[in-house]
């Protein structure tokens, strides 16, 4: 009875390791689209794959958010148990690759042409010492104005170039007794709206030594310090329930009409749209005011692991089509982002799209592609929280001052470094 | 007549044993066997993972843990937070926090359980809807009574909305909002849910006291108040320990309630060591901080039960 049993295991694993032995047509994924506009642009990805023969397998997360995922792939690294791919942000790809456990796909990067129609600004994180360990999903920015054209019809107010003319504007919302700024107060928000006040108030160069350098110079100087007194006056702007408010019911304000405008990153076009609301009819895309011509970015990768051999085929499989123009265009129309690439027709985009991929491209020409440091891309997460900790408490006023605000912000970077 | 006798005496118990057959020997360890697994379980998950705590505590650990020993930094970090209070680090919020939680929380458990079970424990009409009402509470999760509390306390939202719309407008209560107030609403969601379930440890304790007693001091011409302040309470004390410790317990691990209620608070002001510790660990990689705080908060709990625990159990075996 034993060795029946024993005979019959031993069979079984052989049958087993017989078929892995093959090409396994089979893609491991790990992600946290789940949501409704999310799942249907990923779903473009999979119907591509199955035409190839590949089938599509999620890795099950508990809790569903990018946190829970996280923990998720680190276990799962740690177990050795690698998925095919896994949605990553930033400088996670790095960490990992930095831990050698990222597989390497510069053959097919080369024959794919990667090198030259993906911005140089995003090759830092998904090239990692000479070998492509990533495909770039897409290119959020954060540096937008999303605003209510009913309301703006309204009050009479007109795109405003400067950040004077912003506070105009919000001084005619406030006297027509509609909330100005609708915000979440939640750090990542406030410190996302930050990342546009410091680029428009100190500059494309300012932004960049303070923000992705990490100059203590910059970080201390009178213009870190305009830029909080900036935000300070914004924050006027605000109802005061705002504290604690997720984002996306800040953007059901602007499109209810409650308050004029919400300063974003471009996900919350998606909300517009599942509200079938136009761009240019309902709503209004501007640049946050001081900032036209700079981009301030951030991106989902999908970070490759080294898998072995027998998943490396599907691998490549998964990247070319994820990097492949026509899922760039179908994906992005989709979520509201633009391509990662740059020579993506934009033809099937909507006019805020259009506009988001010519400024990608001029900001990628220009030298002006900035990462976002509240969204993780202008450094690593223990500096990018620490910075986030410091507007916050300034925000809701645990920090009194610009002044103290600017000593507080180099110390906790310093600190964290 | 007497070897039967003798035969008798071998067949006690004690005589009995050690058995020889492998049913015999495999009857006395049978109950070792069955404890085996959980005691190896809790032995490497849970003492196991203390150490390995501990461990990394001392590591430059960040993304991945890193197992070479690189000194007590960790610790000076923290100890460095610790005195930063304007404006306060997150470790001093967090710290701060936890006092003012766990004592308010404790306490006012503790007090309203007490007042409940002793009303309850008047043989009132309807007693048997009552316990329920106040127990079911705790049958809900941390974020189920999160989430509903937060809705509640919004301003936008529940009750101050509420009272503005029914005429009294001049209702101002916005604490969920208030960096300075906003760890007092997890109190109130805390003591919420656990109180009915501290009434329900002190009627079973009530009911276990010796009518006879209360009936001694009645005749000596106790008052009701001087019945319960000398006699039930200090009778009540076994029952004392075991809210303290399931209370105690409660309070240090609330990670949930504060992110269900608050999700941190404005500008991390709700904050508790355990969302200190998933913060630093999980979200910014900086896994020998997130560690080092986890030991101290395992230090502060063995500080506070073990003298307490010693000082209420040493009596026992009098």
């Amino acid at each position: 009875m034993l060795r029946k049993l024993l005979i019959g295991t031993a069979l079984a694993s052989g049958l087993a390791f017989a078929a892995h032995a093959e090409d396994v047509k089979e893609v491991q994924m790990l992600h946290w689209w789940t949501s409704g506009g999310e799942a249907a642009a990923l779903n473009v990805l999979k119907q591509d794959l199955a035409k190839e023969g590949y089938a599509w397998k999620d890795v099950p997360v508990a809790g569903g958010g990018g946190d829970a995922a996280m923990t998720a792939l680190k276990a799962m690294v740690a177990a050795g148990n690698y998925p095919t791919a896994s949605q990553m942000l930033g400088y996670t790809v790095l960490d990992y690759a930095a831990a050698g456990v990222m597989g390497d796909l510069t053959e097919t990067a080369k024959k794919e042409g990667w090198d030259k129609s993906v911005p140089a600004a995003l090759q830092k994180f998904s090239v990692y010492d000479g070998k492509w360990v990533a495909a770039p999903v897409n290119v959020h920015s954060v540096n937008w104005l999303w605003i209510n054209k009913a309301v703006m019809d309204k009050i009479g107010g007109a795109e405003p170039k400067t950040f004077d003319d912003f506070i105009a504007l919000l001084d005619k919302a406030k006297a027509a007794g509609v909330t100005p700024l609708a915000l979440g107060g939640q750090n990542w928000q406030e410190a996302t709206m930050f990342d546009s006040v410091v680029l428009s108030t100190g500059g494309p160069e300012f932004y960049k030594k303070a923000m992705n350098d990490l100059d203590d110079a910059s970080l201390k100087s009178d213009t870190m310090k305009k830029s909080f007194d900036n935000l300070a006056k914004l924050v006027t702007y605000v109802d005061p329930n705002f504290s604690g408010r997720d984002w996306n019911l800040a953007t059901a304000m602007v499109i209810k009409g409650d308050a004029l405008v919400q300063v974003m990153g471009d996900w919350a076009k998606g909300e517009f749209h599942a509200a079938n609301k136009t761009p240019g009819t309902d709503f209004l895309c501007y640049r946050f005011p001081g900032t036209d011509g700079s981009v301030i970015y951030n991106s989902d990768m999908f970070g490759m692991f080294n898998v072995p051999d027998d998943r490396k085929a599907a691998q490549v499989a998964l990247a070319t089509a994820t990097l492949s123009k026509s899922f760039q265009s179908a994906f992005n129309v989709v979520k509201g982002s633009v391509p990662a690439r740059t020579d993506v027709p934009d033809t099937d985009f909507d006019a805020c799209g259009k506009k988001g991929i010519a400024d990608l491209k001029k900001a990628n020409e220009g030298g002006t592609l900035f990462g976002s440091l509240a969204q993780g891309y202008g450094a690593p997460p223990a500096v990018a929280n620490a910075y986030k900790d410091v507007v916050s408490k300034f925000v809701h006023g645990q920090i009194k001052t610009s002044d103290e605000a600017v000593t507080e912000l180099v110390k906790a970077i310093d600190d964290a470094k | 007549m007497s070897t039967v006798a003798t035969t008798q005496i071998k067949l006690t118990p004690e005589h009995a044993r050690p058995r020889t057959s492998v049913r015999g020997r495999l009857q006395d360890a049978l109950p070792k066997i069955v404890l085996a697994p959980s005691f190896a379980i809790t032995v490497v998950f849970v003492y196991g993972f203390i150490l390995w705590t501990i461990y990394l505590s001392f590591t430059n650990s960040k993304t991945f843990p890193s197992y070479a020993i690189t000194g007590a930094r960790a610790y000076q970090r923290l100890w460095n937070w610790t005195f930063d209070t304007d404006p306060p680090s997150s470790w001093y919020t967090s710290i701060t926090n936890m006092g003012i939680f766990g004592f308010l929380y404790i306490l006012i458990c503790l007090a309203l359980g007490l007042f409940l079970a002793i009303l309850l424990d008047q043989k009132i009409r309807g007693e048997g809807v009552l316990r329920p009402i106040y127990l079911y509470p705790m049958a809900l999760s941390f974020i189920v009574t999160g989430v509903a509390w937060k809705w509640f306390l919004d301003p936008g939202l529940g009750l101050e909305q509420t009272l503005h719309q029914w005429g009294w407008t001049s209702f101002h209560f916005d604490w969920i909002k208030n960096k300075d107030f906003v760890i007092y609403t997890v109190v109130i969601a805390g003591v919420w849910q656990a109180s009915g379930f501290i009434m329900a440890m002190f009627l079973a304790g009530l009911r276990g006291i010796d009518g006879e007693i209360m009936k001694a001091a009645q005749i000596d011409g106790a008052t009701t108040f001087q019945l319960y302040r000398r006699i039930v309470i200090p009778l009540l004390r076994p029952i004392f320990l075991s809210a303290f410790i399931v209370l105690a317990h409660l309070a240090i691990k609330s990670y949930d309630l504060v992110v269900a209620l608050t999700s941190g608070g404005p500008g991390g002001s709700a904050w508790l060591p355990s969302n200190f510790m998933y913060e630093y660990t999980f979200k910014r990689n900086e896994m020998a901080v997130g560690s080092a705080s986890a030991v101290i908060m395992l230090m502060t709990i063995v500080a506070i039960i073990v003298p307490y625990l010693y000082s209420e159990l040493r009596e026992k075996p009098r």
